[in-house]
């Protein structure tokens, strides 16, 4: 008597046997390519980032600690990631925990008031969708979950207009990504959109020039 | 080996649909929920010039994986294996629930966060969890609804778009501990504000998430999930062990892939250019997320429906509901007719096959064909092609037994293979139909025939035939 095949010998055997057809070539000639670059495609995003209700301030390189620090104005706490260039926290008053080996707790991001700033791998101009890719400027993921609070830090070199462009531009794709589009919302009540459920319910952006 | 689960309905479409068309409010719900959803779909859906080409290579995409299912699979296994996940096969939804209970059971833990996941619906997750003594707590706010109801999900997308909003906060105020009576509101902000102080605790303590997957990349063995409120991030990030249940279908070849779909699916299912939070993992991460990882890759019926030549286009589904929220069926009879967690149009097609036998055989009789749920697929799923397709097997399957129905249009067939026995057959009506139409009155159809053919007329019209047939019209105009 033979034993029974496994689940997954059986499932592959039925696969096999169910002789699905032959593989054809996909047509790939949706856009991919980014139209070239410029202001333009700096407003798209703003436009894209207003629209699903997340604030947005364009400016210089050198007045960023300054918008940072207006942006924490009665903010006690704020977590940064290990990787975090300290001159943007460096007009901020308040205290600054940094994630350096994985110092900070649930409990300590969960804490009322508690902020977090993060720089991100590359935005989404046509969608409003910023990427994070767990880089030493962005952190663990839960990092900009707990909080209620994010502030993030785009350059505009990071902006592309599609997601393919965008998709592409990321060094290792089996890091953890987390893909932002806005601050947490649901469309479970009557299929309109509503902001703020379980993640942050403030989404500040920042564009630097 | 059919699928099992919560895919066959308990009772024929007729039955339940005409239960559900008795519930006025429901009606009225439903109708103001799928028209809300279709402006927003349009809109912007008509924003990217692109659209038509995203969706060629979508549904080619799709295809590609049928036809290659058994070397993507396995290149799945091996990828998110060198990445730290275990990888688990289950060929049914008991199978599939022992799975995961058995692992949930070697935590030790008594309750799990879920994410929204139709594949642990299809396999009744929840109920087999209970069984053994795990409670499940749905996060996703349309699933809480449903839970805390004690309801089942009637919408792929959103299972609690069969309530409004004074419902939902009626279902609160009963239902969810220590909800602030005085404060709650029917207003939607103040009700996702109720769900997020629910949930809170549960998330930052809960040892053991579950999850679906809208896609897994077959090359880099990652899971993704799209989600809104951050109750998936919840899941995903904070627990120790993660468990996964993916159907097999929902591999795409490569990481790249994901630039098609990540644009189809949110614009189509929510009406939203994208979806505020998409997660993406691949196995364990050190220092990030859950350090102990499970994928369970399910069968449950997939393979049959993957056996049809014809119908295993429905194997492309990415559950985005699109096809639901534009169908005039779905929208008067809403999803709990259909007896499945796949309802609508795709439901129509899903689970028959997914399931085979028994009632669901009425569920491709569930629709107008009138082409709806095709224009506004993003994958090109032919979905009347295919129920078509099923109706005809639906009667091939029974072709032995005697039936009225195939008398009637044996007789039919004799009679317009040959146009003299037409053209008689039709002089012979008309004169046999002349008293009737005293009855008839002015628009020249009857109310009410007689058994056995009150059954027709007890839902239409009957009409007459015409005083000329076209033929006869045109001999007379051109005789001269």
């Amino acid at each position: 008597m033979s034993t029974p095949p496994d689940a997954r010998t059986e499932i592959l055997r039925r696969v096999r046997a169910a002789q699905p057809s032959s593989s054809a070539p996909v047509p790939r000639d949706y856009a991919a390519d980014d139209g070239p670059a410029g202001v333009a495609l700096v407003d798209l995003l703003v436009d894209r980032l207003e629209d699903y209700k997340a604030t947005v301030r364009r400016c210089a390189a050198a007045s960023l600690p300054a918008t940072v620090a207006s942006l924490l104005t009665g903010v006690p706490s704020v977590a940064v990631p290990p990787g975090l260039p300290a001159e943007w926290l460096s007009a901020y008053p308040g205290t600054v925990s940094r994630d350096e080996a994985d110092a900070l707790t649930v409990a300590d991001l969960d804490a009322p008031g508690v902020a977090v700033v993060t720089g991100c791998a590359v935005a989404v101009a046509q969608t409003g969708t910023l990427i994070l890719d767990a880089s030493p400027d962005q952190g663990r993921r839960l990092l900009t979950l707990v909080p209620d609070h994010h502030i993030c830090v785009v350059h505009t070199s990071q902006i592309v207009e599609r997601l393919p462009a965008a998709l592409r531009r990321l060094p290792d794709p089996t890091r953890p990504l987390t893909m932002i589009s806005g601050p947490s919302a649901t469309s479970d009540i009557e299929l309109n959109r509503v902001e703020g459920v379980h993640g942050p319910r403030r989404l500040d952006v920042v564009i630097v020039a | 080996m059919s699928g099992t689960g919560n895919i066959v309905t308990p009772l024929p479409f007729p039955t339940l649909a005409r239960r559900e068309l008795g519930d006025q409010q429901l009606r009225h719900n439903l109708r103001k929920a799928t028209h809300t959803i279709r402006d927003k779909r349009l809109r912007v859906v008509g924003e990217v010039p692109d659209w038509e080409q995203l969706r060629m290579a979508g549904a080619a995409i799709k295809d590609d994986v049928l036809a290659r299912l058994p070397s993507l699979l396995e290149q799945f296994e091996a990828a998110a294996t060198a990445a730290g996940a275990t990888v688990h096969w289950a060929r049914d939804a008991a199978e599939a629930c022992a799975v995961v209970a058995d692992l949930v059971l070697a935590t030790g833990t008594a309750e799990v966060v879920k994410v929204k996941s139709m594949a642990t619906q299809e396999i009744g997750l929840n109920e087999a969890l209970e069984a053994v003594g795990i409670h499940a707590v749905e996060t996703d706010l349309a699933e809480l609804i449903v839970q805390l109801a004690d309801d089942t999900p009637s919408h792929i997308l959103v299972p609690a778009i069969h309530y409004n909003r004074t419902q939902i906060r009626d279902i609160f105020l009963e239902r969810m501990p220590g909800v602030d009576a005085s404060s709650l509101t029917d207003d939607p902000p103040a009700l996702a504000e109720a769900a997020r102080r629910h949930l809170r605790a549960r998330f930052l303590s809960t040892k053991v998430g579950i999850s679906g997957a809208n896609f897994a990349i077959a090359d880099t063995g990652t899971l993704t999930v799209v989600e809104s409120e951050g109750n998936g991030r919840m899941c995903l990030t904070l627990p120790e062990t993660l468990i996964s249940v993916v159907g097999i279908e929902k591999l795409l070849p490569t990481f790249a892939d994901l630039e098609v779909f990540l644009q189809l699916l949110p614009r189509s299912s929510t009406g939203e250019r994208m979806n505020p939070y998409t997660s993406l993992w691949t196995g364990v991460t050190p220092g990030d997320g859950p350090q102990t990882v499970h994928i369970v890759l399910v069968d449950n019926g997939r393979t049959d429906t993957l056996a049809d030549p014809v119908g295993r286009q429905a194997l492309r589904c990415i559950r985005c509901s699109a096809c639901l929220n534009v169908c005039p069926v779905y929208e008067r009879v809403g999803g709990h007719a259909y007896g499945s967690v796949y309802p609508g149009p795709i439901g129509a097609i899903l689970s028959p096959q997914m399931s085979g036998e028994g009632a669901n055989r009425t569920l491709p009789y569930a629709s107008t064909l009138c082409g709806a749920c095709f224009d506004a697929c993003p994958v090109r799923i032919d979905i009347p092609q295919v129920l078509v397709h099923l109706r005809q097997s639906g009667v091939d399957a029974s072709r032995g037994r005697p039936s009225a129905e195939r008398t009637a249009m044996r007789t039919m067939s004799y009679v317009m293979r040959d146009r003299r026995r037409y053209a008689a057959a039709l002089r012979a009506a008309r004169r046999g139909a002349a008293p009737l139409r005293l009855v008839a009155g002015r628009r020249g159809a009857l109310r009410r025939l007689p058994w056995p053919l009150s059954a027709w007329t007890s839902v239409r019209d009957a009409p007459l035939p015409p005083k000329q047939t076209f033929r006869e019209w045109w001999t007379r105009e051109h005789s001269s």
